[in-house]
């Protein structure tokens, strides 16, 4: 297992992508050795898939990086039925596009994972959670769902088992709340997406009052290879402590956008300068948001910072979903936070009032700022606002991390702030 | 009135949900895709098949960005106006969008053909700028192109 240039890197989730984009079958799929997890998974104990994944350091790729085998463990094993495993593929985070990737390309990874999890809590009925904008994948999925049934993979008794699992894909209708897990759970219920009071947790009273897990798409696509091949080997395909692979994107000036499947733990740099191919000629890099619109910013002294939980965060950020956006030195970062703002302002979901009223507040002051008609106190109105927008002040997480991107510009690039208010423009 | 193959399709969705009101959203859902937008008195009828009150029903209706309780013509537009799309100047393709078809955000061409409508990231964020049209994504779109996209759809 030799990692580094030169050599092969294991690209385990993305290496069966097709070149031309197209889904591959169940056939297919089985021929690089696809649902070989399940038959092995059915063999051990819902227990021991617990302790496995625990074993392998997985931590949930959809943001907060909890760990994946820790979670399930919380939900109680010998309750009657239902119980319902979720997949969170409601990817709506400005910037981020690599949950798509694996949803368009490798449906039946997701399926197989998914049964895995499912297994692993003793669940019968699981939900794919799809944004409605994803259509090429809505229809992948479909189509993977029936050669799975067809096969013998889902529905009763599968393989022989005794154990059985039905799936439905759901679409959604538009809300980036819908992917805050517990606000997920009311839109299934056909209600308002705002989020629930925690505790109780999900994993004891979640979908209707029953034991839910919910899952990011590239957390289960991860669990057939961790059950194939081991826990060592998954930790061993990081180069820090935080395990695995994962899926890296880079937007904005670049001279390549994209999305490349690495080991967890690439520094900034490499993502920025190897594999984007750096940046356009003519633009400097100034700053990125390392994982999506609700992260803080990093900026040049934290290019060779390793993309990780721990290390992003060690930075004062948060990895996130690990698609980096970029900010080059021609784009105002006024500008830049005042649509991150904007986004965020119109996606509250209004149930707490510092969040739906802080919000719009927040982007009316950074307009105002960015087209010349701002005042010097105006940067401590926008400070107060991330405190009292932040963590501990509002109902979940949304608006603590819409005040990320804010309270890092205000740190980071504060002279440009200065100089819209006291040029009484905007000097890009 | 619904129509019957509306309330076989809500049925449908009915049977998967422990309780009726469980299947709002797909109710609404299966009327807009047969109206293209929730009029207060589909909003009624669907209320009244829910066993629920229409006020209650327009509340989940409003909540979500996708259910149109306003008219909106033949095809929809959505203009990507998040993070990555700004910073790789959609605003020059939204421009060039209104000038072309003579409205802007939320309203619709003379013809009802067309009715433009900012939309969040579309989740493909390294081909900036995107904007879909009904079913369709265009990923890496040049104001150039605008009119060769749109006449596919007239
Ligand atoms: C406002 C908000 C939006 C979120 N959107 C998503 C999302 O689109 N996809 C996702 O997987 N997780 C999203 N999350 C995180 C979920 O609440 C949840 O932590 C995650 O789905 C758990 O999966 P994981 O443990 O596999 O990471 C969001 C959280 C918040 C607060
Ligand atoms: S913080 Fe914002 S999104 Fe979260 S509950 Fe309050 S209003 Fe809703
Ligand atoms: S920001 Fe436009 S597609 Fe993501």
């Amino acid at each position: 297992m030799e990692r580094g240039w030169g050599e092969v890197m294991e690209r385990p989730l993305t290496q069966h992508i097709r070149k031309d984009g197209r889904p591959l079958t169940l056939k297919e799929y089985e021929a690089v050795g696809g649902y070989q997890a399940l038959r092995k998974m059915l063999k051990l104990t819902p227990k021991e898939v617990q302790t496995l994944v625990k074993d392998s350091n997985l931590r949930g790729r959809g943001g907060a990086g909890f760990s994946t085998g820790l979670k399930w463990s919380f939900v109680p094993l010998d309750t009657p039925k239902p119980k319902y495993l979720i997949t969170n593929a409601d990817e709506m985070e400005p910037g981020t596009f690599k949950d798509r990737i694996l949803l368009e390309s490798t449906p039946h990874q997701l399926i197989e994972g998914m049964i895995i999890a499912a297994y692993a809590i003793q669940a019968n009925i699981s939900y794919v959670y799809l944004r409605w904008a994803y259509k090429t994948a809505a229809q992948a999925i479909l189509s993977a769902i029936d050669e799975a049934m067809a096969k013998g993979y889902l529905g009763n008794n599968i393989l022989g088992s005794g154990y059985d699992l039905e799936m439905h894909l759901h679409t959604g209708v538009g809300r980036y709340m819908c992917g805050e897990e517990t606000a997920l759970l009311n839109s299934l219920e056909g209600k308002r997406a705002t989020p629930r009071a925690k505790p109780p947790f999900p994993q004891v009273s979640g979908l209707y009052g029953r034991p839910t897990i919910v899952n990011n798409v590239e957390t289960l696509c991860c669990l057939p290879h961790i059950v194939n091949k081991g826990a060592e080997w998954f930790q061993k395909l990081s180069l820090t402590g935080d395990a695995g692979t994962k899926l890296y994107g880079v937007s904005g000036k670049v001279k390549k956008p994209g999305a490349w499947e690495l080991p967890m733990g690439v520094t900034l740099r490499e993502l920025i300068e190897e594999h984007a191919g750096g940046m356009q000629d003519g633009f400097k890099f100034r700053g990125a948001l390392p994982g999506g619109a609700s992260t803080d910013f990093l900026v040049e002294e934290h290019l060779d910072v390793k993309m990780d939980y721990t290390s992003v965060a060690a930075a004062g950020s948060r990895l996130g979903t690990g698609t980096v956006v970029i900010l080059d030195d021609k784009t105002c970062p006024v500008g830049f936070v005042e649509n991150l703002e904007h986004f965020f302002a119109q996606e509250s979901c209004g149930f707490c009032t510092p969040c739906r009223e802080g919000l719009p507040w927040v982007e009316k002051i950074l307009s105002a700022i960015d087209s010349g008609e701002g005042k010097i106190n105006d940067l401590k109105l926008l400070e107060h606002h991330t405190k009292f927008l932040g963590p501990g002040n509002t109902f979940c997480a949304f608006a603590p991390g819409a005040m990320e991107p804010l309270q890092s510009a205000l740190k980071y690039f504060r002279a440009d702030f200065e100089k819209h208010i006291h040029e009484h423009r905007c000097p890009y | 009135m619904l129509s019957s193959e509306e309330i076989l399709e809500i049925k449908h969705a009915i049977k998967l949900v422990p309780y009726k009101k469980a299947a709002s959203v797909e109710a609404l859902k299966v009327v807009q895709e047969h109206r293209r937008w929730i009029s207060d008195e589909s909003l009624r009828d669907v209320a009244k098949f829910l066993e629920m009150s229409p006020e209650e029903l327009d509340s989940v209706a409003t909540f979500y960005n996708m259910i149109f309780r306003k008219e909106v013509g033949k095809h929809v537009i959505l203009v990507c106006d998040s993070i990555s799309c700004w910073v790789m100047g959609y605003e020059k393709l939204r421009d060039q969008l209104f000038n072309r078809l003579g409205i802007k955000y939320g309203e619709t061409t003379h013809d009802g053909l067309f009715t433009v409508l900012p939309n969040c990231c579309l989740g493909t964020c390294d081909c900036a700028p995107a904007l879909m049209i009904d079913h369709d994504l265009y990923r890496n779109v040049k104001a150039e192109e605008l009119n060769q996209i749109l006449e596919k759809y007239k």
